[in-house]
């Protein structure tokens, strides 16, 4: 079982990126389970979603305690000192930031890729919501699914011109980062 | 088919196969989902439903009474404060013995206010005289919302489906969503001998006098016996058509030899399923008893599946405050018959959304070894957040 820890404010899709993932995983053959952490949700306040893909059937049940990646779509959130709370040794993590990879690493204990995704999703979608470009750099760099999977499970979501834009998005986001980087899980 | 579904819209497209003529329901977190969708599924034309948006919990719940008195097959759903302000109509459904289905999507009730699950909602309406079914994931939930319709009519009784709030109405997961044609060839159309019928008038609801009330209530007792074998029986037929069932009155899961239990009911039962595949080798595998039918209590059943246990764990999601658990005292009171019973012990867990995670598991099974193990405590509160007169 991989399980990944999403974290982001109210109004970046945090939820629908969790969706989006296990959907693509679920494409791709897998088992799958995405859920948001429930609160009351407020446009950017901090908010977090799960998501676990497995080959055999998941029944548990309990938030994600214990990442094998995180997916973070708002640098601020680097100030909060839970972040990478539970993080497997040997995990990783994807950043939203126009910042050096390197900049943000030195301040954390684990792999981590910064990656500009609010501007690119302004650029090719004219809207600064960086989920789905993080997403398809994430799967990039993890290879966890194929691209044409989260494509698929885009088609299940937008339709029309805003899926052609997500189309176009998501096939920039997956040639911007080293294919396989993080091909390797964490421990379990 | 199968497909990654959120929980809620899986819930509405069961709904939708099982064909209602009304559906009345007021939004309340965590079951909007549902009715959101079953609205928009009804908007779009692909659901042939009087769907009746209510002012409140207390007319979706007299709306659908109203409706399968009339003949009508007839769903609701609600959760939390929702219920509790159903209840009245609630007892009056199940005491007319009017055959519908709700879906309650389990949330802790106030005060304080939380919007978080357990099971507080549905335990407050144990004694409505609704039958009342836990389910432990989505795909339990989808086929158990299909059978209560055919429960419902075959007993002439109420069926609740339990589902977690959030844990599985807000989950996306892998969920088979049974074709019209199977559903159509598993659900007869709606049937209710009792109906009002203008051809030939007669009184529903009327007033009772002594000289027949307990009468009244013994026959509501009985029928809530006989859906013992009802429910078993549907379950099968279900797999018969569709290929799956969803565990009947209970399952039992785990070594035969096993000296403790657990018994849970809804989606802690899963978790507690992962934690014994981490733990189990550490602290030991439990046998663990999936309550599915809460209401009828499988009383026979459930002594049959404790079996050779020592020790039994019974998890509550509510508290009776003043008592302990619920579902413990329950439990505890079916297996006095034995001659050798298990000794139980009663744990509330997971009370307003607290995450339940799978080393509760090996929490569990390590506390019970103790000599001074409580029998009953609300496991999972830390009492130092509590000024120590309170604890």
């Amino acid at each position: 079982m991989i399980e990944y820890r999403i974290h982001g404010r109210g109004g970046q899709g945090s939820v629908a990126a969790a969706y989006l993932l296990a959907a693509a995983a679920f494409e791709a053959g897998f088992t799958c389970q995405a859920f948001p952490a429930f609160g009351a949700e407020r446009r950017g306040a901090p908010v977090m979603a799960f998501v676990r893909i497995d080959e055999k059937p998941i029944t548990l049940r309990s938030q994600v305690r214990n990442p094998d990646f995180l997916i973070v779509q708002d640098e601020t959130l680097l100030l909060d000192p839970t972040l990478t709370n539970g993080l497997k040794p040997g995990g990783a993590m994807l950043v939203n930031s126009r910042k050096a990879s390197a900049e943000i690493a030195a301040k954390f204990d684990t792999r981590v890729v910064a990656f500009p995704a609010t501007d690119l999703a302004v650029k090719v979608i004219g809207k600064p919501i960086p989920n789905t470009a993080l997403l398809a750099a994430f799967l990039a760099l993890t290879e966890h699914v194929p691209q044409a999977a989260l494509a698929a499970a885009l088609k299940g979501r937008f339709h029309g011109a805003m899926l052609e834009k997500n189309l176009a998005l998501i096939a920039e986001a997956a040639g911007a980062v080293e294919a396989g980087a993080w091909k390797e899980t964490a421990d379990a | 088919m199968r497909e990654a579904l959120e929980g809620s819209l899986a819930i509405a497209r069961a709904v939708a196969l099982t064909k209602p003529d009304v559906v009345a329901a007021y939004p309340i977190t965590p079951q909007t989902h549902i009715v959101e969708n079953i609205s928009k599924l009804v908007a779009d034309g692909d659901m042939h439903t009087e769907f009746v948006s209510v002012e409140s919990e207390f007319s979706a719940a007299s709306v659908v009474l109203g409706a399968a008195a009339a003949g009508a097959r007839a769903y609701t759903a609600s959760a939390s404060q929702g219920i509790l302000l159903m209840s009245e109509v609630m007892f009056n459904i199940a005491g007319l013995r009017v055959p519908l289905v709700m879906t309650i999507a389990n949330r802790a009730v106030g005060g304080p206010l939380s919007i978080w699950n357990d099971q507080s909602d549905s335990m407050a309406v144990r004694d409505a005289g609704w039958i009342q079914l836990h389910c432990i994931s989505n795909q339990e939930a989808v086929d158990t919302t299909i059978q209560a319709f055919r429960i419902a009519q075959e007993t002439d009784l109420p069926v609740a489906v339990c589902m977690d709030g959030f844990v599985l109405t807000h989950t996306m997961e892998v969920i088979d969503i049974p074709s019209q044609d199977e559903v159509d060839a598993f659900l007869p159309p709606f049937e209710f001998a009792g109906a009002l019928d203008t051809a030939n008038p007669r009184s529903m609801g009327t007033l009772v006098d002594p000289n027949y009330f307990p009468e009244v209530r013994h026959s509501h007792h009985a029928a809530m016996g006989k859906a013992l074998a009802k429910i078993e029986e549907i379950d099968e037929a279900f797999a018969e058509v569709i290929g799956r069932a969803s565990g009947g009155l209970l399952t039992v899961d785990g070594p035969k030899k096993a000296k403790v239990g657990i018994i849970a009911m809804g989606s802690v039962v899963g978790t507690m399923m992962a934690g014994r595949e981490h733990y189990g080798g550490e602290v030991g595998e439990a046998r663990i008893v999936k309550l599915r039918s809460y209401r009828p209590f499988p009383a026979k059943a459930l002594r049959a599946a404790v079996k050779g246990l020592d020790k039994v764990i019974v998890i509550d999601r509510a508290i009776s405050p003043g008592m302990g658990g619920v579902l413990g005292t329950e439990v505890s009171a079916v297996l006095s018959t034995l001659d050798k019973a298990p000794k139980v012990f009663n744990y509330a867990l997971g009370l307003g959304g607290r995450d339940i995670p799978e080393t509760m598991y090996r929490d569990l099974l390590t506390t019970i070894e103790a000599k001074d193990a409580p029998r009953f405590a609300v496991f999972d509160a830390d009492l130092e957040k509590l000024p120590p007169e309170d604890r």
